[in-house]
């Protein structure tokens, strides 16, 4: 049986009587990479930070590598590194001077500074612009310089916070290529995204949240399986697009055929948009269904 | 690895400091000298005040409201930058190291540029006012009144919601004591009622220590000891509403 790296349960947390979180409780085993997928404002950032100490829970538990995240806050913070959604770099500091204060604010030795640093600058394709201070460079380049900087104490966890938000599609696949990577070498990667292309090609199992509760858990194609492998989409003057899922493309086939007059229809495989679809009658950038 | 945690923060706004020093140093004496002209040779010329020129009397309350605006801002707007804009204070908080060290790591750039400034506004000052005496007690009360307004500005950072409200702190709090806090006046030409009022302040304390210091005269070990007392109350106080920030 995998070790768990996280352990959520019954988390809720609210801000003047409003339920942002409202009893989560999910887990995340060792080496994976899980995806945290909703709208804006479903709560994923709030989730992220309760687990990583910046906020504490109304109620519930969290266990971050066995650690409690309110009562053993030091050690969970030795567990994580966080790529957080906003640029978070120190834009008076060069690239390589934001990540030496992050060695330093996690105890390394100068020497052991001086070479993490250069070892990830390389790994994230910064090196060459390790002088350029932050404003003086590009947005991908500001979001590997983030990912390398979480890197800095070789983490056993990962936060990516909607690490590609505002990237063109070019670097989001540089990003993903680097998220990959990082999981390939061991670290438990808990990625939130409203990206669902992103999470279809990166997470091995994800969680779908929204008004801050959990609503699907498990493999993407088990949750698609869930409502069904193949989707048809309806266009009709004035009643905006409808969803409707069939196990296999001779069902789906068969219903399109048995439609009157509908102007448009299109029939494709189902993705986890159509999940969030089904479950809450909302497109996850929020279009209404 | 308190004070090596300290340190680690305030490397980074070192490292910032360094990359634009000539700028700050000018910047940061524009105030002060404008006050010397203003106060002691326009205003002031041919004041004496108890066998000294009005001149070396205002100098050391320049220095004390130097002291005062530089190590608020340098720390103060240093943080709500870093906070509200930057939004890399959140990362120093994931940081594997204990609140006070953090905070006192904040502070310290206040201080460090509060003492930058007010010394280079001393080095201009003794030009003219050369009787001025710099000994160990000036540069501990001139340590002390840094500390405690820096820690008086991560407090403002801490509770400030915007950019706005540092300025708006700095009108409603920095800018009364500014004027009334000793620095242009001495105490004893107030009504009684208003002075107590003004001993309420901590300029006023550090106008009387840096004053009686740099005059050589005896020094008020009470205005000391308040010093001391605001500073602990304004770092305690920091330290409670980082712990909020969390709830």
């Amino acid at each position: 049986m995998s070790k768990l790296m996280i352990e959520i349960s019954g988390l809720s947390k609210e801000y003047s009587g409003k339920k942002v979180v409202d009893g989560l409780s999910l887990s995340v085993d060792q080496g994976e990479l899980f995806g945290f997928l909703g709208p804006n404002g479903a709560g994923k950032t709030t989730t992220i930070r309760i687990l990583t100490t910046l906020t504490k829970p109304t109620s519930g538990r969290v266990l971050i590598n066995g650690f409690d995240v309110v009562e053993n806050t030091a050690s969970v913070k030795a567990e994580f590194g966080i790529v957080q959604q906003h640029l978070s770099l120190n834009r008076d500091l060069t690239i390589a001077e934001n990540l030496e204060l992050h060695a330093r604010l996690h105890h390394l030795t100068p020497d052991d500074r001086k070479k993490r640093i250069a070892e990830l600058l390389d790994y994230v394709e910064l090196t060459d612009h390790a002088d350029y201070l932050v404003d003086d460079v590009s947005g991908g380049m500001k979001r590997r310089a983030m990912i390398a900087r979480a890197l800095i104490p070789r983490p056993k966890l990962l936060f990516l916070d909607e690490p590609t938000v505002g990237l063109d599609a070019q670097t989001r696949r540089k990003v993903w290529d680097l998220i990959r990577k990082m999981n390939n070498d061991g670290a438990t990667v808990f990625l939130t995204t409203h990206y669902i292309e992103e999470a279809e090609a990166l997470c091995r199992r994800a969680g779908i949240i929204h008004h801050g509760k959990l609503i699907a858990l498990g493999q993407p194609l088990d949750l698609r399986k869930k409502i069904g492998m193949i989707a048809v989409e309806m266009q009709s003057n004035g009643n905006g697009t409808q969803y409707r899922y069939f196990p296999d493309r001779a069902k789906a086939s068969e219903f399109i055929q048995g439609l009157p007059g509908t102007e448009k229809v299109m029939m494709r495989e189902s993705n986890l948009e159509d999940v969030f679809i089904e479950l809450t009658g909302q497109k996850v950038l929020g279009d209404q269904r | 690895m308190i004070a090596l945690d300290s340190y680690s923060i305030l490397w980074a706004d070192l490292v910032a400091l360094k990359r634009r020093w000539p700028r700050y140093l000018i910047t940061t004496l524009i105030s002060p000298v404008l006050y010397l002209v203003a106060f002691g040779w326009g205003l002031g010329r041919g004041i004496n005040l108890n066998g000294t020129s009005y001149l070396e009397f205002v100098v050391p309350g320049i220095i004390a409201l130097t002291a005062m605006t530089t190590s608020f801002n340098g720390a103060g707007t240093r943080l709500n930058v870093d906070r509200l804009f930057y939004k890399s204070f959140d990362e120093c908080l994931m940081a594997p190291i204990k609140l006070h060290s953090l905070l006192l790591g904040k502070a310290l750039i206040g201080v460090v540029r509060g003492i930058i400034s007010s010394v280079a506004f001393l080095v201009v000052a003794m030009l003219i006012a050369p009787t001025i005496h710099v000994g160990p007690m000036f540069l501990l009360g001139l340590f002390i009144t840094c500390l405690t307004f820096s820690f008086l500005g991560v407090l403002a950072a801490l509770l400030a919601k915007s950019h706005e409200d540092m300025g708006t702190f700095a009108s409603i709090v920095l800018l009364p004591m500014t004027f009334l806090g000793g620095t242009f006046f001495s105490l004893s030409q107030v009504p009684v009622g208003l002075k107590y009022a003004l001993y309420l302040l901590p300029l006023t304390h550090a106008s009387l220590w840096l004053r009686a210091a740099a005059l050589n005269q005896s020094l008020p070990w009470a205005s000391l000891l308040v010093l001391l007392v605001f500073f602990v109350a304004f770092m305690g106080s920091a330290l409670i509403a980082v712990r909020k920030m969390s709830i």
